[in-house]
């Protein structure tokens, strides 16, 4: 497989967020860490779905995002007031806000995700009812926001609170489930850059949603990505908006750590 | 709720050859697939795409089930006049889209 230049910038973001954290000391180890195994799902892709997604007159997704331009700007509800209301530009206020979600929510003491932060806000400041699950609305709204942080590197929050929750991500990420018996970690951590039947099995990282997928023809978020291999492996999937798929998106955050936004990512 | 993207120069040369990229937002539903509950799903088709230079056709095109959902459209054509590019999909149901583009040619 040809590495292209993504690669090559997704091997220094790791040398760099590695070294943060393991202090310069050990060079054995920071040398290591130059080649940084974590690859986005982009460097899996052929070179035709790349170029699709590197420019944005090709890319559908971008369909979406002009649609959640039109709804940041457009007052709702009957507090009669925009997202831009409050936050005006996106492209100044929401930069770098995509990559440090899910979050710790203090009023309902638990981590919430972008879109479901786009929810709170429309019910409780817009006074509009919520957008549904996978809809196109929200998805062009979360799609919007995210692509706002595009080229931006994931930054989970080290918020404590959100510990317990992420350590609950990480068990149900090593979890065996459905009747193949599989968990997230035996294809994505241990058969990863392998091949499932014609298609690649990749790192699962999180860092293009939501996605643009060919075989879905439109756009679709992590969750309705998760609830897909749930199925996959003939588990009954997690409701949408369930806590543990808010659980899973917080540990694949931080496992994705550093790599760099993607939105809108297109994908097989 | 229909949407479309064109890409292409707002400023040309005259004669200058200029590539235009337009994506759409349709399902293109074939008539050949069956939903969840094994009903057919109905034909859901843009049939017909046309891009007109100050009125004149210069790009015309049919549609067919083969063509994915969004469809991505891109071709050329040559700067004569500062005008209205004119895009139109038509196809079933009655769905009828137009977007207007201004080119300034110098």
């Amino acid at each position: 497989m040809t590495r292209p230049r993504a690669a090559m910038r997704a091997r220094v973001v790791g040398l760099v967020f590695t070294v943060g954290l393991a202090g310069l000391g050990v060079v054995v180890w920071a040398a290591e860490s130059a080649s940084d195994p974590r690859r986005s799902g982009f460097d899996f892709m052929t070179p035709e779905l790349q170029a699709m997604q590197r420019d944005d007159a090709l890319n559908p997704g971008m369909l979406w995002i002009k649609d959640g331009e039109a709804l940041w700007n457009r007052n709702v509800g009957t507090a009669d007031r925009s997202c831009a209301s409050c936050h005006g530009a996106a492209t100044a206020t929401m930069r770098g806000v995509a990559a440090r979600y899910p979050a710790f929510d203090t009023a309902s003491g638990r981590p919430v995700t972008l879109s479901q932060r786009i929810n709170l806000c429309r019910v409780e400041r817009q006074r509009a009812p919520a957008f549904g699950f996978e809809s196109d609305e929200l998805l062009a709204l979360e799609g919007y926001l995210a692509h706002q942080s595009r080229g931006q590197p994931l930054a989970p929050p080290s918020d404590p609170r959100l510990e317990p929750f992420r350590a609950r991500g990480e068990r149900l990420f090593r979890q065996r489930i459905g009747q193949l018996d599989f968990s997230c970690a035996q294809c994505h951590d241990e058969q990863a850059g392998k091949r499932l039947a014609g298609s690649a099995i990749p790192q699962a990282h999180p860092n293009g949603y939501p996605i643009y997928r060919l075989e879905w023809q439109g756009l679709g978020s992590l969750e309705r990505r998760l609830r897909g291999c749930m199925s996959g492996v003939r588990a009954e999937p997690f409701a949408y908006g369930a806590p543990e798929l808010v659980e899973l998106e917080l540990y694949l955050a931080q496992r994705a750590a550093g790599l760099r936004i993607e939105t809108p990512a297109v994908r097989p | 709720m229909a949407r479309a993207l064109i890409t292409m120069p707002s400023v040309a040369k005259r004669g200058e050859v200029i590539e235009i990229r337009t994506l759409i937002a349709h399902p293109m539903e074939t008539g050949y697939r069956r939903g969840d509950e094994g009903a057919v799903l109905p034909r859901n088709l843009i049939r017909r795409f046309t891009c007109r230079y100050d009125g004149e056709v210069v790009v015309a095109a049919e549609l067919f089930p083969a063509v994915a959902a969004n469809p991505l459209l891109s071709f050329y054509t040559v700067a004569t006049t500062s005008g209205t590019l004119t895009f139109t999909w038509e196809g079933d149901n009655g769905f009828a889209q137009s977007e207007s583009v201004t080119i300034t040619v110098t």
